[in-house]
């Protein structure tokens, strides 16, 4: 696969992020691209399933921020932490999304036995 | 506790007790018993109460005070004098033998006490007020007895077949029997009120409160127009004969600074105790032998200008002034100062009087009140209210002027001739009596205004027991007969023997009927001393002989119309005999009173053998200055005023005997050949004197004179200011009404449009608004997610391009 030569690789090339040795924006790269992927995800499944799906890339596309920002060369000189904040609020975010998981997957359930389906887009009862 | 603490006592409690029946029964009175049946024993109780306490005080004065036979000897030595100028010559020469009644006087409360103007409810108590007491209550006693019975009808709903309603029908109405003994107890205590007033003001209130009382009770048939017209009628000719009297009273207070009958003794807090002289003192001092004379107070008022004028000579030393003043009073005196306020003061009482006590030329209201339930024309309209205006001059009696006497007594002759020949066509039953009354009333004045005091109020006293009399016997063969029409009566004393009977005595007592000389009824004796006394009068004066001629005269009429009107109604064959047939006696209740007043109107006038009797009683209240003969006059020239005691002897009194006799007996044998044994046919006879009989008939023309002269001009004064009213002030304010009302639609209109339309844009626009983003919410979840992205994508661009600076920074 020629990812070189692929139309979407000039801006990366610009940045002369391949050339370069894996630094911070590299995970954040990776991170805008997960969450992009959550987004057009959670935009275009009809499944409700799918969108949960697509909800648990887009947090954890946060995640990968919040641990690419905890990174020890972006650490002022007089700061007294731990360095650990990226990470912790990964995990604060992880245990969220679990807990809005449960939720999520209740409601589909309750849905699914009132509406025999979990097409989103049948579930405009509460539409204005 | 003696007399003169126990008397206002006894007398106010008397006084006050149907007061509390009148309240009791304004409240309470619908609530006592069925169709508030109690309300007449409540009303009666009182009444009996009074009458008792009357008796009591009655008691208790002539236990103190016994009547005797007054001795003439020691009176006729000695003369009083009404004119001024012989009263230096002869006043200081009678002063210890002046005689002066036995009164007690006080005050209760004081209303109102502001400069010399003492406004105050008090007593003046002599032997007539004690005796009003007591036969007013008794007359009262015996009518609300008599109507608890008469008014039975008024206890369940009433159909008056008076009352024809535009419908066809008749009015149909609940029963007001509460309400009737109401306005009785009302009236016996303002009535009493006047009988027991220490002064003038209080006199005036409780006047009045007898005025609307007889409104209340003329009117008690409101619904019927001639019931409510009656009591207007009644009200308003009161009403001109009290301006009358406040003019009176505005002279007397405004000369002299008092209202009081009687001394006033005000103890100060230093207990100094200064005395302040009543009107009777004023007029008729008793260091000039109560004499009448001008008040100082009246002489200084009427010389206002020289007293101005000498003010102004000594205006450096006024208590030169005063004393100047006070040195001249006497020559302003004897120049006459002062006599025609004494004249007006005399004047405008009497012409409340007029008016109460119906005289001439207010006597019409008197017939028309007989649209009252009968009791109420026994109580109110012969017998007690009436009489005020006398009893009222008879306690003023000593203020009176000689020339304010002959007015009086020329008003009564003029009164009791007119009310006589009118009574004598009237076919009316209660009209007859009313007339009669009218006329009797006219007798007391005209005793009064010749100088017979006692011989007027003697006749007052009688009078009230026989016309009550009179009154409840023509009530109860109305009661019987529903009609008031005597020619569709006769024969009735078969089946009414007890009203016949004791209508007979009221006839006889009221004619004078006696065995000359030796026994007689009440009427005799009172009758007789007015006669004796109008003629002394009249030997006096010869120039009014006429007084004496109108008194003989009336004595005729009188026989006549009163023996006509029985022997319409209970002699001969009975004319209607469906109404014969359902004719029938009235209850005990209501002939019980009968009886004790008919006992009354027989034995009133007897002296007892000791001289207890009532025209001995009245000499105790005979007021000072009256006992012997007075002189006086300027107005209408010198008048002799003969003492009352010169009438009781010798030729007089046979000849006013003999003249009461004969009149009276002609007049009953008149009667007799035209009603009873009907030698002349009454039909033929007014056929006969045809104009005089349609005169006689129509009341003199006197209702249709008021009308034209009175009635039609304040009618059309009341027309022109009530078409002035709608034409012009109506139609003012209407035009600024409706300017009002055309500023306030264009103010509507502003406020509709302009206000109301930018509060209602605003809410359109909200509402529109939030219309259009309810459809933003379509409940697609992915296209609320890529709301969101591209809000926030928008979001991003938008910023980096507003803050470029910052984030490149």
């Amino acid at each position: 696969m020629n990812l070189v030569s692929a139309s979407w690789l000039p801006p990366l090339f610009a940045a002369g992020l391949l050339g370069e040795p894996v630094s911070v924006t590299h995970y954040l790269v990776v991170g805008a691209i997960l969450f992009t992927a959550g987004i057009v995800c959670m935009a275009i499944k009809r499944n409700a399933l799918g969108v949960l799906m697509g909800i648990e890339l887009v947090l954890n596309g946060a995640n990968v921020n919040f641990v690419a920002f905890a990174s020890p060369y972006l650490r002022g000189e007089g700061a007294v932490s731990l360095g650990l904040d990226g990470q912790v609020i990964a995990l604060f975010v992880i245990l969220l999304a679990a807990a809005e998981a449960a939720v999520a997957l209740a409601i589909t359930l309750n849905f699914y036995n009132n509406h025999s389906t979990v097409d989103i887009d049948r579930a405009d009862d509460l539409k204005g | 506790m003696d007399l003169s603490s126990q008397l206002p006592l006894l007398l106010g409690l008397a006084w006050l007790a149907p007061l509390a029946s009148f309240v009791a029964i304004l409240f309470f009175g619908p609530r006592m018993g069925q169709h508030g049946k109690n309300a007449a024993w409540v009303a009666t109780a009182a009444i009996l109460t009074s009458f008792v306490l009357s008796l009591v005080a009655f008691g208790g004065w002539i236990g103190s005070h016994p009547v005797q036979a007054v001795s003439h000897g020691a009176h006729g030595a000695h003369d009083s004098h009404g004119d001024e100028a012989a009263v230096g010559a002869h006043g200081a020469g009678h002063g210890p033998a002046a005689h002066s009644p036995i009164a007690y006087s006080g005050d209760w409360y004081t209303l109102y006490e502001g400069g010399n103007l003492k406004l105050s409810i008090g007593w003046y108590i002599d032997a007539l007020t004690i005796l009003m007491f007591v036969v007013v209550t008794f007359i009262a006693t015996c009518i609300h007895v008599y109507a608890s019975g008469y008014m039975h009808d008024e206890l369940h709903d009433v159909t008056d077949h008076e009352v024809h309603l535009s419908g066809g029908g008749h009015l149909h109405r609940p029963g007001r029997f509460p309400r009737f003994f109401q306005a009785l107890s009302l009236f016996c205590f303002s009535m009493l009120g006047i009988v027991i007033a220490g002064n003038l003001a209080m006199v005036f209130i409780f006047w009045e409160l007898v005025g609307i009382c007889s409104w209340f009770l003329i009117g008690f048939y409101y619904e019927r127009k001639s019931a409510s017209n009656a009591a207007n009628k009644a009200f308003i000719v009161n009403r001109v004969g009290d301006f009358g009297m406040l003019i009176g009273l505005m002279a007397l207070w405004g000369a002299l600074g008092t209202l009081h009958f009687a001394d006033t003794t005000t103890t100060a807090a230093d207990g100094a105790a200064t005395t302040q002289p009543g009107l009777f003192s004023l007029v008729r001092p008793a260091a000039g032998g109560h004499a009448l004379r001008v008040p100082d107070g009246m002489v200084k008022f009427a010389a206002a200008k020289e007293v101005a004028q000498i003010a102004a000579d000594h205006a450096a030393n006024p208590a030169d002034a005063a004393s100047e003043v006070a040195s001249k009073i006497d020559d302003w005196r004897s120049m006459g100062m002062g006599r025609w306020l004494l004249f007006v003061a005399g004047v405008g009482i009497f012409c409340g009087c007029v008016g109460k006590s119906a005289q001439f030329p207010l006597f019409v209201w008197l017939p028309d009140a007989m649209e009252g339930p009968t009791p109420v024309s026994a109580l109110v309209h012969s017998a007690t209210m009436v009489a005020a205006g006398v009893y009222l001059v008879g306690r003023f009696y000593p203020v009176l002027s000689p020339d304010v006497l002959l007015v009086i007594a020329y008003v009564g002759a003029i009164t009791l001739f007119i009310a006589a020949t009118i009574a004598l066509v009237a076919n009316d039953i209660k009209r007859v009596l009313a007339y009669s009354t009218v006329s009797q009333l006219g007798y007391m004045m005209l005793a009064l205004g010749v100088g017979g005091w006692s011989a007027g109020l003697f006749h007052l006293v009688t009078h009230a027991f026989f016309k009550s009399l009179l009154f409840l016997c023509s009530g109860s063969v109305i009661h019987a007969c529903h009609t008031n029409d005597m020619r569709k009566m006769g024969g009735l004393a078969r089946v009414m023997p007890w009203t016949a009977g004791t209508m007979l005595v009221g006839c006889l007592a009221i004619i004078g009927a006696g065995i000359p000389f030796v026994i007689g009824l009440s009427g005799y004796y009172s009758k007789d001393a007015i006669l004796a006394q109008a003629l002394s009068f009249a030997q006096a004066n010869p120039a009014h002989w006429i007084l004496y001629v109108a008194v003989a005269g009336g004595a005729f009429l009188t026989a006549f119309y009163m023996f006509r009107l029985w022997f319409m109604t209970f002699a001969g064959r009975p004319r209607d005999h469906h109404i014969a047939e359902h004719a029938h006696e009235s209850p005990a209740v209501m002939v019980a009173p009968l009886v004790a007043l008919a006992v009354l109107a027989v034995v009133a006038g007897w002296t007892l053998p000791g001289g207890f009797g009532l025209a001995n009683l009245l000499e105790q209240a005979r007021p000072a200055g009256t006992e012997s003969t007075m002189t006086g006059g300027f107005v209408f020239g010198g008048l002799t005023f003969p003492a009352e005691h010169e009438s009781h002897e010798g030729a007089i009194h046979v000849t006013a005997t003999l003249t009461a006799f004969t009149t009276a007996a002609a007049g009953v044998l008149l009667a007799a050949a035209m009603y009873l044994w009907r030698i002349l046919s009454p039909t033929l006879v007014a056929y006969m004197f045809r104009p005089l009989y349609r005169f006689l008939a129509n009341r003199w023309y006197f209702d249709e004179l008021y009308h034209a002269v009175f009635v039609v001009p304040a009618l059309g004064i009341a027309k022109l200011a009530s078409s002035t009213d709608r034409g012009v002030i109506d139609k003012i304010i209407d035009g600024l009404a409706w300017s009002a009302r055309q500023l306030a639609g264009i103010d509507a209109w502003i406020d509709r449009t302009l206000v109301d339309g930018l509060v209602n844009a605003t809410a359109n626009a909200t509402w529109h608004a939030g219309l259009e983003l309810k459809k933003l919410q379509t409940g697609h979840l992915r296209q609320y997610v890529m709301f969101i992205v591209v809000g926030t994508v928008a979001l991003f661009v938008l910023a980096s391009l507003l803050f470029r600076t910052t984030l490149a920074g």
